[in-house]
């Protein structure tokens, strides 16, 4: 049997800081031959040299932390996007979902936005009419159906988009993180539809970070790491190999300098291990300081920044009334976060040392980035996308 | 089974087989757009028979009242409405085309189909809007009891609409592909289409002008050519075949280029978008 997708030595390279990038303007094109080569435009590769097999009926799992190259291989499987170089060799009509509801319009009703969906998804026009029942069944929004879609609720909106995605029938599915959507009871129906999906005999290829999603609709997977495979075994085998990737450097060194009071050592220890560190849970960040000679009034804080480098949270030790910490020698100290707030992204640390009686700052430096990641948190129905917040604060609704 | 491969570069093609294979889509494009289009207006799709009929009272207003154009012997409305049908065909086609795959990047950024089903169906969303304000163009015609040589009407009319459509294709296509790229059109547009409003005869008569230079330009100009034919209806005047035959092969050439160009940018869109 022959493999239903052959991806051969796929990669693809973004340019960097290169004008070329995004908005170019017709002025700048004119200007280029008058302009000299940007020197070494940076490229970046978000692939590669790809090269994995998939066999009819496998359903294949895409894990990897955020920027591995995971959206930009689907996107390349969809035909979205060419690669730069290396081939494909498709064995089956492909239907992407890298977004639910692509093409919803506002300002149609649910049911015309059915036939719209449906259409730009790859469905024929009896292929819908066949499945509406279905497919407005499967959604529960039969009551809104003649109402313009910007009444409906996200919810709805959702349920409706995905509803539609179910009854596609091709021979490959491609799906992008569109299961952290709807709430507890329609993610089952949705996994289960999936389930069932996958064991009809078509080919899946499943994105997700929600691990236990993928290890239950998977056998196999393929461990994406800066654009490369790094590993394409059995699921639990990479989910293995996934989490123990996280061992990256989180303990800071900072050299001493002489003379001088110094932090010399930043450890943040993660609820997870190495650098992933699970919201809700408990984040410890350990610090070894240098005193030359006895120093009273010693202030020493950290700030959390996310990945904009804006500070989101502080935190501080006065010395005033304890007079442990100020003593020639080596000090340890640290400070522990039982429940941390802050949503999912990436954050570094950043330390300040300082005197407070004459007001004098010793150092400052940034280090240990972490990532925080929505582990056992139950998702909202729009799942956990990037950027909806900084942190979240407990409240009671009533 | 269906066998493809994704490759860096493929072969050129115009992709013509794809295209009929996704056909339902520039139904639901179109369908959509139109439909959109005149969905929060209280008189709805009759925007779409109002607003030629205002332009040609204005324009009947200022070039036959003030201005006293001559209109080739017929009556000015009848004149201006000939033109202005055509003209509307090709005016809105350009603008909804060329900002089309601006306004869908969404999509163009989340699923495959042949992304030439955007501009096309933009440009087909102008063509419904015509067949509308035809209903004017008919009242029009029996308000002024304006004399029509029928054998003309059915030969003439589709042949000038195809021109315009053609053309229309042709450039709307270039510019959504350029659009992408250099937003810069998008600003440079309303100015070219006003300036095109003016310098096609679309408002007076091709005769006005005399220079020779003009006349070989106004031949080779297929909007020019196709608002002559729709004219000829019922002027009564001999068509300029040559004029038509130049213009047609314009239109054609053009029709091409901006394919061509679209075919061969499009696997980068959904990267610039």
């Amino acid at each position: 049997m022959k493999p239903i997708l052959e991806v051969q030595h796929i990669t693809k390279e973004f340019k960097i800081g290169a004008k070329q990038e995004r908005y170019l303007s017709l002025r700048d094109a004119l200007a280029s031959p008058f302009r000299k080569k940007e020197e070494g435009a940076n490229t970046f590769r978000a692939l590669d040299d790809v090269t994995f097999e998939v066999m009819p009926g496998e359903s294949i799992g895409i894990i990897g932390r955020n920027g591995a190259g995971k959206s930009t291989l689907l996107k390349i499987l969809s035909k979205i996007t060419p690669p730069s170089s290396g081939k494909i060799i498709c064995r089956g009509r492909v239907a992407s979902l890298l977004e639910v509801g692509t093409g919803f319009h506002p300002e149609l009703s649910g049911r015309e936005n059915i036939f719209m969906n449906g259409s730009i998804l790859g469905m024929r026009k009896f292929e819908i009419t066949k499945h509406f029942d279905s497919i407005v069944d499967f959604s529960g929004v039969e009551k809104f159906l003649d109402t313009p879609l910007k009444r409906y609720s996200s919810g709805m909106q959702l349920r409706l988009a995905f509803a539609v995605a179910a009854f596609l029938e091709p021979e490959i599915l491609i799906i992008d993180e569109v299961l952290a959507v709807g709430d507890a009871e329609f993610q089952k129906k949705c996994l289960g539809k999936m389930d069932e999906v996958s064991k009809s005999g078509r080919t899946v290829l499943f994105v997700s970070h929600d691990l236990s999603a993928v290890s239950t609709l998977t056998k196999k997977s393929i461990f994406l790491d800066k654009g490369k495979v790094k590993q394409f075994d059995t699921t639990p085998a990479v989910i293995q190999a996934y989490s123990s990737n996280f061992t990256q450097t989180n303990i800071h060194y900072q050299d001493a300098i002489e003379g001088k009071p110094c932090i010399t050592k930043v450890e943040v220890v993660t609820s997870e291990g190495g650098v992933l560190q699970g919201n809700e849970k408990p984040l410890t960040v350990n610090f070894e300081i240098q005193l030359p000679q006895d120093l009273s009034g010693m202030a020493l804080s950290l700030q959390i920044f996310n990945h904009l480098n804006q500070p989101i949270t502080y935190n501080w030790y006065f010395d005033e009334g304890d007079l442990l910490k100020r003593n020639k020698g080596a000090h340890n100290m640290s400070i522990r976060f039982d429940k941390i707030k802050l949503y999912q992204g990436n954050y570094f640390v950043r330390v300040h040392l300082a005197e407070t009686v004459t007001k004098t700052k010793f150092q400052q430096f940034d280090c240990c980035p972490f990532e925080i990641a929505m582990l056992d948190k139950k998702a909202p129905e729009w799942g956990w996308q990037n950027n909806v917040c900084q942190y979240i604060e407990e409240g009671k609704w009533s | 089974m269906t066998e493809y491969e994704i490759k860096a570069k493929n072969k050129f093609s115009f992709g013509l087989a794809e295209l009929i294979q996704y056909r339902e889509l520039f139904y639901f494009f179109t369908w959509r757009d139109v439909k959109v289009k005149y969905k929060q207006a209280a008189l709805g799709i009759l925007w779409a028979i109002l607003q030629p009929l205002i332009m040609m009272l204005m324009f009947t207003l200022i070039f036959s009242k003030a201005l006293k154009v001559s209109s080739d012997g017929i009556p000015y409305p009848v004149f201006a409405i000939s033109g202005l049908l055509i003209w509307n065909i090709f005016s809105n086609g350009l603008m909804n085309s060329a900002n089309s795959m601006v306004n869908n990047a969404n999509i163009i950024k989340k699923i495959y189909f042949p992304r030439l089903i955007i501009p096309m169906s933009a440009i087909l969303t102008a063509l419904v809007d015509f067949l509308f304000a035809l209903t004017i163009y008919v009242a029009i015609l029996i308000y002024y009891h304006q004399g029509v040589d029928f054998l003309k009407l059915i030969v003439y009319l589709p042949l000038s609409l195809l021109i315009t459509v053609v053309t229309t294709f042709g450039l709307g296509t270039f510019l959504a592909a350029l659009n992408v790229k250099y937003r810069d059109f998008q600003y440079l547009l309303p100015f070219m289409i006003q300036f095109l409003l003016f310098a096609n005869p679309v408002l007076y008569s091709a005769k006005a002008f005399t220079n020779p230079i003009i006349n070989t330009i106004m031949k080779a100009n297929p909007i020019a050519s196709a608002i002559q034919l729709c004219r000829s209806v019922f002027t009564g005047q001999q068509v300029d075949w040559q004029g038509v035959a130049i213009g047609g092969s314009v239109a054609i050439v053009l029709f091409f280029t901006g394919i061509y160009t679209f075919r061969k940018t499009e696997s980068y869109f959904a990267d610039l978008a």
